[in-house]
């Protein structure tokens, strides 16, 4: 009897999910634009994914009697002045593009998340500190900030990594402390309470995972964000170092070909660029949508 | 009388912040501030249900927090059971919430909406008991079926769930341990009329059988007549009625609990009845009146009533703080 219940139970809880799972995607694909953007990203993630197989040639082989061919069948983006194929290259590129502002995104939500929410339930000097810190570091205009700390700590992988993530924790934490002081007025914060949770419980918990759905907005936003920052922090040379190919860096190199005609070099890098970033906003648009009723119908 | 929970002299103010209330301190009054409870005596004894009655704004919640330190009283003591509740460090007091529950009044807003039936009743179990996670997936669905849910709720989200279904789930929750003592804070005010006699009705009967002490806060006074054994009357921060819920329905003394009856409605077009109705508003309680706090609203304030007044026992059992009684 109790074993027929609990299979009754389980199928319920399946099909439940199930039709969770079908609403939401739903809404999200009803939009023809967000699907095109939701299929661009996952395009460009199994792209860099699968680089090592996907890429025609060897990104970094050089070539002298291949160097600067235009578009063609055999080298679809062109190749460059050492001869390396461009379209590998790129391919390549995106790993490292998407590597490094997802980790610095990753970092700076887990960061932002941790100090806003603590800031935001504490209250008193705890908030205080808190945001006088996040303030100090919305003083710097973002990018400057950025350049100053990969050029004091020196422009490795990781360092770029470092500074993007510094830059965007406050967006993370001043959001979630907004959440969170909503948050803990409500009623269930104080059921939490009665019903004999320790503090940390209540904070990730209770109340975090409810103020997640502005969390995943901001940080696929802040994404596409991260993703122009790489770019624009190596295209002056202050990011990732070659002859490791990165998107921003190839677009430097390309812009000193244009007037010589050979266009290809910086077109291919900059519309990777651009693609990628304007796919995460519109995704970030599209979730606000969905996850945010607040926002709905609002453009 | 032996008493389970006792609260003495309760005070919970809330200074006020900003330009004006500073000006004020310095200008060498006192630190104005909101006198949501503003000293308060209660004694509840075991297995018994005590109304707290009052209008919106007179401090029955603010009471009902610091009762369970929810809020921490600006003054008083709180004696649970011969333990000082006021003095309590947090760990221990954590350990005795399993004793000390509360049905909040808005039963959508005091469901975690991301946890389902059976985590949200499951959770005063997981942390106050010893039993494995077999054993609370029996007591869950024994819980449940105590407050008359089926099984089949067992996966839903609070959203998925009627209103009443989302109140009895809260009193679940607060039933779960076996708490000794339980606050009702407005269980019913949110729902519809039609289901609250049944809530009611669940509520006395959970108490007979799991010999609980009920806190029952309301407005509501025909559900406090049906519900509690003893009613304290709350204006303003203070008592000002207290008797065992019979006389005070039938003889009640204090100007505002006479307001209080003569606005419940009498089925019968021919019923002679008092009509006290009192001036006005209820004053800030930030600049409370001196002497008697219903002076400026009462029909029958006499130059006496700006004297300060405490409960007394005017009859056996039956307390009063006016000063024309």
């Amino acid at each position: 009897m109790r074993e027929t219940s609990a299979m009754a139970e389980a199928v319920v809880l399946r099909r439940e999910r199930a039709r969770r799972a079908r609403l939401l995607w739903r809404r999200l694909t009803k939009d023809r634009l967000s699907l095109a953007a939701g299929g661009a990203i996952v395009a460009i993630m199994l792209a860099a994914l699968a680089a090592p197989w996907l890429a025609p040639y060897d990104p970094d082989a050089t070539s002298a009697s291949d160097a600067l061919q235009r578009v063609s069948l055999r080298h679809w983006m062109g190749t460059d002045v050492y001869g390396r194929d461009l379209l590998s290259r790129v391919i390549h590129a995106a790993r490292v593009d998407l590597l490094v502002a997802l980790t610095a995104t990753a970092v700076a939500l887990t960061w932002g998340a941790f100090l806003g929410a603590v800031a935001g339930y504490r209250g008193g000097w705890m908030d205080q500190l808190v945001m006088r810190l996040v303030d100090t570091i919305m003083a710097f205009p973002a990018f400057i900030l950025t350049m100053g700390i990969t050029a004091t700590l020196g422009n490795s992988t990781l360092n770029v990594v470092v500074a993007i993530a510094i830059t965007h924790v406050p967006i993370y934490a001043r959001l979630l402390r907004g959440e969170m002081l909503k948050a803990r007025e409500m009623e269930y914060a104080e059921a939490a309470r009665t019903v004999g949770n320790r503090p940390a419980r209540i904070v990730f918990f209770h109340l975090l995972p409810n103020c997640v759905p502005p969390l995943i907005v901001q940080a696929t936003l802040a994404m596409g964000f991260a993703i122009l920052t790489v770019a624009a922090l190596s295209f002056i040379g202050l990011g990732i170092q070659p002859p490791q190919s990165e998107w921003g860096y190839m677009t430097a190199e390309g812009a000193g070909y244009i007037v010589s005609g050979e266009w290809w070099l910086f077109l291919f890098p900059g519309v990777a660029i651009m693609v990628t970033v304007l796919a995460f906003n519109l995704i970030g648009d599209a979730l606000r949508d969905v996850l945010d009723p607040r926002m709905r119908g609002v453009r | 009388m032996s008493s389970l929970l006792e609260a003495r002299d309760l005070v919970k103010h809330f200074p006020l912040k900003g330009i004006r209330a500073w000006l004020s301190a310095m200008g060498g009054g006192a630190r104005p501030a909101v006198r949501a409870v503003d000293g308060i005596s209660l004694r509840l004894a075991p297995g018994e249900t005590l109304g707290l009655v009052g209008e919106s704004g007179c401090g029955k919640s603010t009471v009902a927090r610091c009762l369970l330190r929810l809020i921490e009283p600006s003054a008083g003591r709180i004696l649970f059971d011969r333990t000082d509740l006021s003095a309590l460090p947090d760990e221990p007091l954590r350990r005795l919430r399993r004793d000390l529950q509360m049905v909040f009044q808005d039963p959508n807003a005091s469901l975690n909406p991301r946890l389902t039936v059976r985590r949200t009743v499951d959770e005063p179990l997981r942390l106050h008991t010893t039993l494995t996670t077999a054993e609370r997936q029996d007591a869950v669905r024994e819980v449940l079926d105590r407050v008359g849910l089926g099984p089949e709720l067992l996966h839903r989200y609070p959203h998925e769930l009627s209103g009443g279904q989302r109140q009895r789930v809260n009193i679940a929750r607060a039933i779960a341990t076996r708490p000794r003592f339980v606050i009702l804070d407005e269980p019913t005010s949110a729902l519809d009329v039609s289901l609250r006699a049944k809530i009611i009705l669940l509520l006395d009967d959970l108490r007979t059988r799991l010999g609980m002490t009920y806190l029952f806060i309301s407005h509501d006074l025909a559900t406090v007549k049906y519900l509690a054994h003893r009613v304290a009357v709350m204006y303003l921060g203070t008592i000002v009625e207290e008797a065992p819920t019979r006389e005070l329905f039938s003889k009640p003394l204090h100007p505002y609990t006479r307001a209080l009856l003569s606005a419940i409605p009498i089925p019968d077009p021919d019923a002679k009845r008092e009509r006290l109705i009192l001036a006005g508003e209820v004053p800030s309680p930030i600049d409370i009146p001196t002497g008697c706090r219903l002076r400026t609203r009462c029909p029958l304030a006499q130059p006496v009533c700006a004297e300060p007044v405490g409960l007394r026992e005017v009859t056996p059992n039956h307390f009063v703080a006016c000063h024309l009684v």
